[in-house]
């Protein structure tokens, strides 16, 4: 099987890398990136683990195929913040016990991002919603949509937000 | 030692888990991760029978492939391993399908390759003749059926207890487990009336995140396994004998879990990725795929009869359960689950005359072992409903029936044992208080109905079980934790923390917990049926006194026992004149136990403590849809002292979302011994939707006398009383007959099919 040469901004950075056809996002960005955050679970796309953002839509990266993020801004859990720089849903998810084996925590924290971004002052019927296709097998799900609105709370306060964080807006 | 006052601040507070910044930042270590230079994937194949005898495996075109560095079958693992057989309670598993296959899904060979794509390309070219032989899939056929799934038990030597199965021959019963308090055909003939149900529970899983994953990894004579288990130090020992190696040559390491439930007990694929290993020498890595974690472990269906007699006055004098648990093809920790949850069938009741039968069966299904609760679960939906329909037919309130059969204190359970530090009327009480129990409830009208329903429940822990830690205190006075205690979730990480902390007067997150490694972590017996707390956390306790002790002891070999207020750092300064030396404190810790008497199951001392969970259900149900609406749940546990609150509400609330599947959508749909719907796509677990929005959990005011600080555990208690409140509940709102699980739209509107149309009008059938 022949690779291919694909170029994209990885959380704001420009890459190259060579994939093979049947390479799954998720594939690439572990073997070749070393990033761990978005991770293959049931592999049919239904659970959410290995949620990835790319062109500012939420993908499932183990259904994603890599080849055909060529030319595309993509987004992991890693590029929202540093363990001692928190993204206010990173810091909230912590403040709220949003999580327990963390296994998931990543999915659903890009979807919470990406979820204010589209809107800041979701109602818990939309926060359910939006979420219902991350699987949690820890069942952390009222911990979560509180997570969620304490993120809501926290990032509408915010006076000037961080342009860093807004790059793939 | 004196007891140290808890007064440093780390009991009762809500400390964040230490973990907490790698895993929401996606950096947290799972062995799913994990690459080793040289490393080959194992890809599995599986049998497509449930019951066949292998009359060739043709593995020639397969290897042949591009890629593949290697087929495997139990031919090639005999030459590592020559007696490949495997297991906690018995040695009945081979590593690989030798001769027959047991059920469908069944290991029966491995490609190797550096692809795993490749690998797994490769299965498809690998061709297995069976013969079919008659198969057995139902708990209650197996018990007298023709078909053997073993021709011979082979119970492991580590259970002493299960030493006289023996060599038993022509039985699929693996197990029988008895419990006789009193006489309870006497107490049936003492009884006004008398009850008989017979309930089942249906095959579930555990469905964890990170689906199980082993690498191993044998160089110079020595293993070392990397593996998402729960139960590193079994692993270690039964390597080990598998190898006929010391144990100092096996070393388990274990990061972070991504989620257990009980399904990464024990050994899972730790032999097999163990065998590969020696085979190629080279790293062998096996990940399960979600679809094969269907495959490695269930929990046991189970068949439950329950009989009681029932007096004038509504006291339960006699009850007689009769449990048979669908083991599926290999033990695993099934003769356990059928021990453990045996001697607690009979309920939170106090009651002269029991007698329980209990019974591990062969079948040609998935195995089955421990998944939250290791049985407690299936028998209180029998026993709760059971208690529930007893009370219908006297027409008692349910609530009142309970309360009038509690144990109460000082009392003896079934088993003898008395109840002590279980508050059992407790959590009734607080979930009675929030469902306002003693309020009018609006069971709706038309093609709405509403119902509510409670239950309160036991379990006993397993027993005897040993744990050890080690505190090392720094020459800056920094300290690290050695525990064999694995976090997959559940916070052991900074409990134990707090305790050690709490004891040492430092501050929980600024303790570093060492993770398992069986080269550096001492023994425990596994992380399992919510005993950490308990065990580990005791033995922290002591480690943690046994340092200070060794300070104290310091201060005065120096001469500065005068100077109280010397820190470590200044004592190891004086001792060795510059920034250098440790203390370290040990502490190992095993409950007292009593064997229970081989025939009638009696002993003063049967569990170390008491799991006690109660729960409230409201529901709504469109009648013409069978749909239910869970809109209220209320979850009561008894965890002793609360040392981490947060903690604790998140086990209490997710132990119990987990049971919510179990009642409502999981079941693993067999045809002809095939399971059809193994996936996420078919086999539906709560997400986000699922969850009541009226959801309350909490834990009652008390306190463990013996555990660490006053506490208990907190992992599974939620687990037992949920289905049987809901099922109570559903029956409440309808008047149907609800004895089977799960409780879907279908089962309900077959009920209501045939229902009477109710006298107050507007009800369909």
């Amino acid at each position: 099987m022949n690779a291919r040469t694909i170029r994209f901004h990885l959380n704001g950075e420009p890459v190259q890398v060579d994939v093979k056809p049947h390479e799954s996002l998720v594939e690439v960005l572990t073997q070749h990136f070393n990033l761990k955050g978005a991770r293959e679970s049931c592999g049919q796309g239904l659970c959410g683990c290995c949620t990835v953002e790319v062109d500012s839509k939420v993908v499932s990266g183990c259904l994603q195929l890599a080849t055909f993020v060529d030319n595309c801004q993509v987004r992991t859990v890693e590029g929202l913040g540093e363990r001692n720089d928190l993204h206010p849903v990173q810091q909230a998810f912590i403040d709220a016990g949003a999580f327990q084996c963390g296994f998931c925590t990543p999915g659903f924290i890009l979807m919470t991002v990406r979820l204010l971004e589209e809107n800041p002052d979701p109602s818990d019927d939309e926060i359910r919603h939006y979420l219902s296709g991350n699987l949690c097998r820890c069942s952390a799900y009222p911990e979560i949509v509180d997570a969620v609105k304490l993120a809501a709370l926290r990032l509408s306060g915010q006076t000037r937000p961080d342009p860093s964080r807004l790059e793939l807006r | 030692m004196t007891d140290i006052a808890s007064n440093g601040g780390n009991i009762g507070r809500p400390v964040n888990r230490l973990e907490s910044r790698d895993k929401v930042t996606g950096r947290a270590e799972y062995v799913h991760h994990l690459q080793l230079p040289r490393m080959l994937h194992g890809k599995i194949l599986r049998s497509n029978r449930p019951h066949a005898r292998i009359v060739r495996v043709d593995t020639s075109t397969a290897a042949a492939l591009d890629g593949v560095y290697r087929v495997v079958t139990i031919e090639d693992i005999r030459t590592v391993i020559p007696h490949p057989y495997y297991g906690p309670a018995f040695h009945d598993q081979p590593i690989l399908a030798d001769g027959k296959v047991r059920f469908s899904g069944e290991p029966v060979a491995v490609v190797l390759a550096a692809d795993k794509h490749v690998a797994e390309q490769a299965l498809n070219l690998i061709n297995v003749e069976y013969e079919d032989i008659p198969a057995v899939f139902d708990e209650v056929e197996a018990m007298t059926s023709p078909v053997l799934v073993h021709d011979e038990l082979k119970p492991a030597a580590t259970f002493a207890d299960l030493k006289h199965l023996k060599g038993c021959r022509d039985t699929n019963i693996a197990l029988d487990y008895h419990l006789r308090r009193g006489d309870v055909e006497s107490g049936f003939r003492a009884s006004s009336r008398v009850f008989e149900h017979e309930f089942r529970v249906q095959t579930v899983m555990h469905a964890t995140m990170e689906p199980m994953v082993s690498v191993a990894d044998v160089v110079d004579g020595r293993v070392t396994l990397h593996t998402a288990s729960q139960g590193p130090s079994f692993v270690r020992i039964e390597i080990a004998r598998l190898l006929g190696w010391p144990e100092n040559r096996v070393r388990v390491k274990v990061p972070y879990v991504g989620g257990g439930f009980g399904g990464k007990l024990y050994i899972k694929l730790e032999a097999l990725v163990t065998a590969l290993s020696l085979l190629v020498e080279r790293p062998v890595k096996v990940s399960l795929t979600m679809e094969e974690q269907f495959f490695a472990i269930t929990r046991h269906a189970c068949t439950m009869r329950i009989k009681s007699g029932i007096s004038e006055d509504g006291r339960i004098l006699a009850r007689h359960c009769e449990v048979i648990w669908n083991g599926g093809a290999y033990a695993d920790i099934g003769p356990r689950v059928t021990q453990k949850a045996g001697f607690t069938a009979a309920g939170a009741y106090d009651i002269d005359n029991v007698a329980i039968e209990s019974y591990a069966v062969y079948t040609n299904k998935p195995p089955a072992g421990a998944l939250r609760g290791f049985g407690a679960p299936q028998t209180a939906w029998a026993y709760e409903r059971h208690t529930d329909m007893i009370a219908d037919e006297l027409g008692m309130d349910k609530l009142e029936f309970r309360r009038k059969n509690l144990l109460s204190r000082e009392r003896p359970q079934a088993s003898g044992t008395l109840m002590r530090d279980a508050a059992v009327a407790e959590a009734l009480d607080a979930v009675a208080d929030q469902l306002n129990w003693s309020s009018p409830f609006d069971k709706g009208s038309g093609t709405i109905r509403r119902g509510r329903g409670i239950a309160v429940g036991l379990k006993g822990i397993t027993s005897p079980t040993t744990s050890v830690a080690i505190v090392n205190l720094s020459a800056d006075g920094s300290c690290f934790l050695s525990v064999g205690t694995v976090d997959m979730g559940q916070g052991s990480d900074t409990v134990m923390a707090q305790i050690a902390a709490e004891v040492l007067g430092l501050k929980a997150e600024d303790i570093r917990v060492i993770h398992s490694d069986t080269d550096v972590t001492p023994y425990d017996m596994g992380t399992l049926g919510s005993r950490s707390t308990f065990h580990m956390g005791t033995a922290v306790r002591l480690a943690a006194e046994d340092a200070r002790r060794k300070i104290d002891a310091l201060r005065v070999e120096l001469g500065l026992d005068t100077h109280a207020g010397s820190t470590v750092p200044e004592l190891l300064r004086t001792k060795y004149g510059m920034q250098a030396g440790n203390i370290i404190g040990t502490g190992s810790f095993i409950p007292d136990y009593r064997k229970p008497d081989s025939e009638t199951g009696q002993s003063d001392k049967a569990t170390p403590f008491w799991g006690v969970g109660a729960t409230g259900a409201e529901v709504e149900i469109d009648t013409e849809t069978g749909w239910v609406t869970v809109t209220k749940v209320v979850n009561v546990i008894d965890a002793g002292t609360a040392l981490n609150p947060k903690l604790v509400k998140q086990q209490i609330s997710g132990s119990a979302i987990m049971q919510l599947g179990f009642t409502l959508t999981e079941n693993m749909v067999f045809q002809d011994g095939q399971l059809t719907n193994g996936s996420l796509a078919d086999y539906k677990i709560p997400n986000i939707l699922d969850m009541p929005r009226d959801w309350i959990c909490e834990w009652v005011d008390a306190k463990q006398a013996d555990g660490p600080f006053g506490a208990k555990g907190a992992g599974e208690f939620s687990s037992i009383a949920l289905s049987p409140a809901i099922g109570n509940a559903v029956a409440d709102a309808l008047g149907i007959r609800v004895v089977d699980l799960p409780i879907t739209p279908e089962s309900i509107y077959v009920a209501l099919q045939g229902m009477p149309v109710s006298s107050n009008g507007g009800q369909k059938s």
